[in-house]
């Protein structure tokens, strides 16, 4: 079948354009000697001074180093606790009060961040004054409100993982000897791996990106990555925030080509398997 | 005999908020046989086996294996397999961890278990696929490996759910003769869920017809189709032509069935216990009803026709061992008839639109009541 023409080409290139190109603009312009966002110093570019001034931006450096501990502790925690709800929600069949659990697992994904935030903001007071606990705004409340609305995306991975699943897979293993813990260890778990995999990877993401509602729960020296950016985009754009920016662009596209390579990998080989049993069949 | 018995359950009964699945069903199941339960979609024979293995709590009854009330063993305790008609092998696991697994939670020490899974493997003849995947098999050898897991834990009852049913046909008859090789061998008490009457008829040596969560009928094979005791059997089970009729006359050893729709009388053998003027059903299988182009010379001379009567060829379907006539009779009625093709001449033959007889011996008709 042949296509007519140059014009789905042209098409394409608009559309890709349109999308990519403020972030090409953006990692261009990191390569820019001048200190002026948006003049271009030819004499001089490219360079990468403004990559060797990101290292000795201490600022910078400590918001990244929160911002990954954050990501990290958050995303752990928001894939145990998703984990159980959706284990929950996939398996222990129509008990009382699912429909209100599956509501109000899922509800923070429409919610509003502002007003996500702001329930945790008042949340934080309110406890702090009541029990003392949290002690002030900062790592702890970031986290834990990092945790609350990364656990939704997970416990949607998860249960969409099981669903796929026969749920007499877990019978059978009871079946055969073993009790509810085990095969929750040994059948349950190592089924949605690849659940948690890509549910931890996406609350990364969530966590890391987040602004809103870090804003809200953020007390004074607790500033994540997106923070900081955000604060020097208001001073004024300067050519290091580009390059950090860039630096995060590219470990993203990496991590994306290295994942597409790998899933392309297992299809292909799950496909010959199949054609391998079906040659076999007795 | 009665020492005999491996299963018994007594009056179970399972219901589901205002849905009565199981409806008091009683049964004694023997030490080494195969029992199918047979039923349509709907008939309980499924929640039946999954209150075997623990799966559903019973509403109430007992069901007791070798002389132990199995009411509060949790399924992972229970000395009873089963085999899942998705097979529910683990995708994660090989071959050989998959029939481990039940071994592990024994506690059985690493070369028992190895020797173990080695002997079902060589049973089921598996043996060279140890290390494959559950998705690199096809799907005769997975079934394979579904029975040799649930096997491996000698259990003292193995439940199987339509454990032929996700089989091609060619397949399916192969593997039919298989499983019966390998319950001979284990001595293992199998029971059996189908809806397949095919694949209860061959695998079962008694099997029970269900019904709207109750057992209509318990027999072997033969009795069951032979001597249908009502109406959805006979009609379950292989296919078959209904008559209604009212009792004209009830004698020591005869029965004569006055029939409106078929035109005669029905004679029968059967004794079954009936009042003139009582209406039943006479159940007549197509294989057993003769079909001539000429009236049977013994009843053409009688007064009344007698298990008799006429009506014109509508439609043959030829299935090359056998064909299936259907006959129009004078009163509308549809009858089924299959003759075998037992010559090569198919100039001979019955053709559409002729004008045949059918008869049938006293030896032929079941009497039903219900």
């Amino acid at each position: 079948m042949k296509r007519s023409g140059a014009f789905p080409w042209v098409m394409m290139v608009l559309g890709l354009l349109f999308l990519y190109a403020p972030i090409i603009s953006m990692m261009v312009f990191s390569l820019n000697n001048s200190r002026l966002v948006t003049v271009w110093d030819a004499a001089h570019s490219p360079t990468l001074k403004w990559y060797g001034e990101l290292l000795q931006n201490d600022e910078i450096l400590d918001a990244a180093w929160l911002s990954i501990r954050i990501a990290i502790i958050a995303s752990t925690g928001a894939v145990i606790l998703g984990t159980l709800t959706g284990v929950a929600l996939a398996r222990f069949g129509p008990f009382r009060g699912r429909t209100l659990m599956v509501g109000m697992t899922t509800a923070p994904l429409v919610m509003p961040e502002v007003i996500t935030g702001l329930a945790l903001l008042l949340l934080f007071i309110t406890l702090q004054q009541a029990i003392g606990w949290p002690h002030g705004a900062g790592f702890i409340t970031i986290t834990l409100a990092h945790i609350t609305f990364c656990t939704t995306y997970v416990a949607v991975v998860v249960q969409s993982r099981l669903a796929g699943f026969d749920e007499s897979l877990e019978e059978a293993a009871m079946d055969l000897g073993a009790r509810p813990p085990t095969v929750f260890l040994r059948v349950t778990l190592p089924l949605v791996v690849p659940a948690l995999v890509s549910g931890w990877l996406l609350s990364f993401t969530l966590s890391w990106d987040d602004l809103v509602i870090t804003q809200f729960v953020a007390g004074p020296g607790s500033s994540t990555l997106p923070m900081v950016i955000f604060s020097k985009v208001r001073l004024g754009v300067s050519p290091d925030v580009n390059a950090l920016a860039t630096l995060m662009v590219l470990l993203v596209a990496t991590g994306i080509v290295v994942s597409a390579i790998w899933m392309n990998w297992q299809n292909r080989r799950r496909e010959r398997d199949a054609q391998l049993a079906a040659a076999a069949n007795l | 005999m009665n020492d005999q018995v491996c299963l018994k359950i007594e009056n179970i009964t399972k219901r589901f908020d205002d849905f009565t699945a199981v409806d008091n069903v009683s049964l004694d199941v023997q030490r080494g046989e195969i029992f199918c339960l047979l039923g349509g979609s709907g008939s309980g024979k499924t929640t039946l086996l999954r209150m075997l293995a623990g799966f559903e709590k019973p509403t109430s009854g007992r069901i007791v294996l070798d002389g132990v009330d199995l009411a509060d063993v949790p399924p992972f305790e229970r000395p009873v397999n089963m085999m899942f008609q998705s097979y529910a092998l683990f995708p994660h696991m090989t071959v050989e961890k998959n029939i481990a697994f039940g071994l592990e939670q024994e506690r059985l020490g690493r070369d028992e278990i190895h020797r173990r899974v080695g002997e079902i493997l060589a049973i089921v003849k598996m043996g060279n696929y140890a290390k494959r995947k559950p998705h690199q098999l096809s799907g005769g050898q997975r079934q394979r490996i579904a029975l040799a897991r649930s096997l491996v834990k000698r259990p003292r009852l193995l439940l199987l759910d339509e454990p032929l049913g996700a089989l091609d046909r060619k397949l399916r008859e192969h593997t039919q003769f298989e499983l019966l090789n390998i319950q001979k061998q284990m001595g293992v008490t199998f029971i059996v869920v189908t809806h397949d009457q095919e694949e209860a008829m061959t695998l079962s040596t008694r099997m029970g017809v269900m019904d709207h969560g109750r057992i209509v009928q318990v027999g072997s094979p033969s009795d069951i189709y032979e001597f249908p005791a009502t109406r959805f059997v006979a009609d379950f089970i292989g296919s078959v032509n209904l008559f209604e009729g009212q009792v004209q006359e009830v004698s020591a050893s005869r029965l004569r069935i006055r029939s409106e729709e078929l035109g005669c009388v029905i004679c029968a053998d059967r004794e079954v216990a009936c009042t003139p003027e009582a209406k039943v059903w006479a159940a007549v299988r197509p294989e057993k009803i003769d079909m001539t182009r000429t009236p049977p010379a013994a009843v053409a001379a009688g007064a009344g026709p007698e298990n008799l009567c006429r009506g014109v060829v509508r439609e043959i379907a030829y299935m090359g061992d056998a064909s299936v006539y259907l006959v129009t009779l004078d009163s509308g009625r549809v009858v089924r008839v299959t003759l075998p093709n037992d010559t090569r001449d198919t100039e001979s033959r019955i053709a559409r639109d002729e004008t045949v007889y059918l008869s049938w011996t006293t030896g032929s008709p079941v009497v039903l009541t219900e």
